[in-house]
């Protein structure tokens, strides 16, 4: 069972919400993950909905990267949209 | 009625005896995820187990409750059909065993939902949506492992030979099946048989693996016959009950 590849598991915990990692396990195909993922993952009513995804197809940003990557937005202030005064009538947004 | 009390001794009995047969398995599955789910079943089977000799309690009325039911009784005073109460053996054994039974008992419930008997139906209904779970596992794993490696071919092999004469007992009726069939409170076990032939077909040739083709059965379960291994089980299972009366926690 060594073999088995890993598979990351997103579960929709109700309807209305977006999937989310919830964790990893090993399955011998999609079947199976899906299944292992019921057993191990929705014990406890967690789920409405499964995906499950193999490892290796997740492209991951590398973390040496960081800088490159995020830094950039941490002096852009005015991406955030503060600067705006929300009318009452619109309520909570 | 001693033959209504009888026949949910048969189911409760057992989904209890598989149940426990199931959880022999944790801490010895394969891989951790396999664990979980032969945990899983046999929790759901315990549930159900529960509910038939909750109401077989109810039904005798004799001071008997659920508890004393599943831990005080001996191997004749058991009504499980013979196919449960064999050892594990390995993996392809014990999920072979799995889906001879998830089968049957996926359409056994199916009928038991109509039964006249509000208490059985009522049961069966929930039970049902727990077993078509487990069927599809139980069928997954027949055909990755009939359709596997040559070692896991060999080992299927081996089990549907071995397992093949208890499915015979599953479907047959005695004069409490009868009986409760004219009420209108149990199955036609008899007709289940045919069903069942066309979704085990169907896994074993995908699987890779011959249907056996001879029709001799094993019995005796049903009316407190049983082969060796039942003692064993219950020497295990009822060990507290028996050494420490009433303890509870």
């Amino acid at each position: 069972m060594q073999e088995w590849p890993l598979w990351e598991v997103f579960i929709r915990s109700s309807n209305g919400l977006a999937h989310r990692h919830v964790g990893s396990l090993h399955a011998a195909d999609a079947e199976m993950a899906i299944c292992n993922a019921r057993d191990v993952y929705t014990r406890r009513n967690e789920g409405v909905s499964i995906w499950v995804v193999r490892s290796s197809d997740i492209a991951a940003s590398s973390p040496g990267d960081k800088a490159l990557l995020f830094e950039p937005a941490n002096s852009k202030v005015y991406r955030h949209p503060t600067f705006y005064e929300v009318p009452d009538e619109v309520g909570h947004m | 009625m001693t033959t209504l009390f009888d026949y949910l001794l048969r189911c409760g009995d057992t989904d209890l005896i598989l149940s426990h047969r199931l959880s022999q398995w944790v801490g010895h599955a394969p891989a951790i995820e396999e664990e979980l789910a032969i945990g899983n079943t046999a929790l759901d089977l315990l549930g159900q187990a529960q509910l038939w000799l909750n109401l077989a309690a109810a039904i005798a009325n004799d001071g008997r409750d659920v508890d004393q039911l599943a831990y005080l009784r001996d191997a004749g005073q058991y009504r499980n059909v013979l196919l449960v109460e064999q050892p594990n053996g390995d993996f392809a054994h014990t999920l072979t065993r799995q889906f001879f039974f998830d089968s049957f008992h996926y359409l056994q419930l199916g009928e038991l939902s109509k039964s006249k008997h509000s208490g059985v139906a009522a049961i069966a209904a929930k039970s049902i949506k727990e077993v078509s779970y487990h069927l599809r596992r139980s069928r997954d794993w027949v055909i990755t492992l009939g359709d596997g490696s040559d070692e896991s071919h060999r080992r299927m092999v081996a089990a549907v030979e071995n397992l093949w004469s208890y499915t015979g007992e599953l479907f047959e009726m005695d004069q409490i099946d009868d009986e409760l069939l004219s009420a209108g409170i149990g199955a036609d076990l008899s007709g289940l048989r045919k069903p069942w032939l066309r979704e085990v077909s169907g896994t074993l040739a995908a699987a890779a693996l011959d249907v056996p083709q001879n029709d001799w059965a094993q019995r005796g379960g049903k009316r407190g016959v049983h082969t060796e291994h039942l003692g064993f089980l219950l020497a295990e299972m009822q060990f507290l009950q028996r050494a420490y009366p009433n303890a509870t926690w």
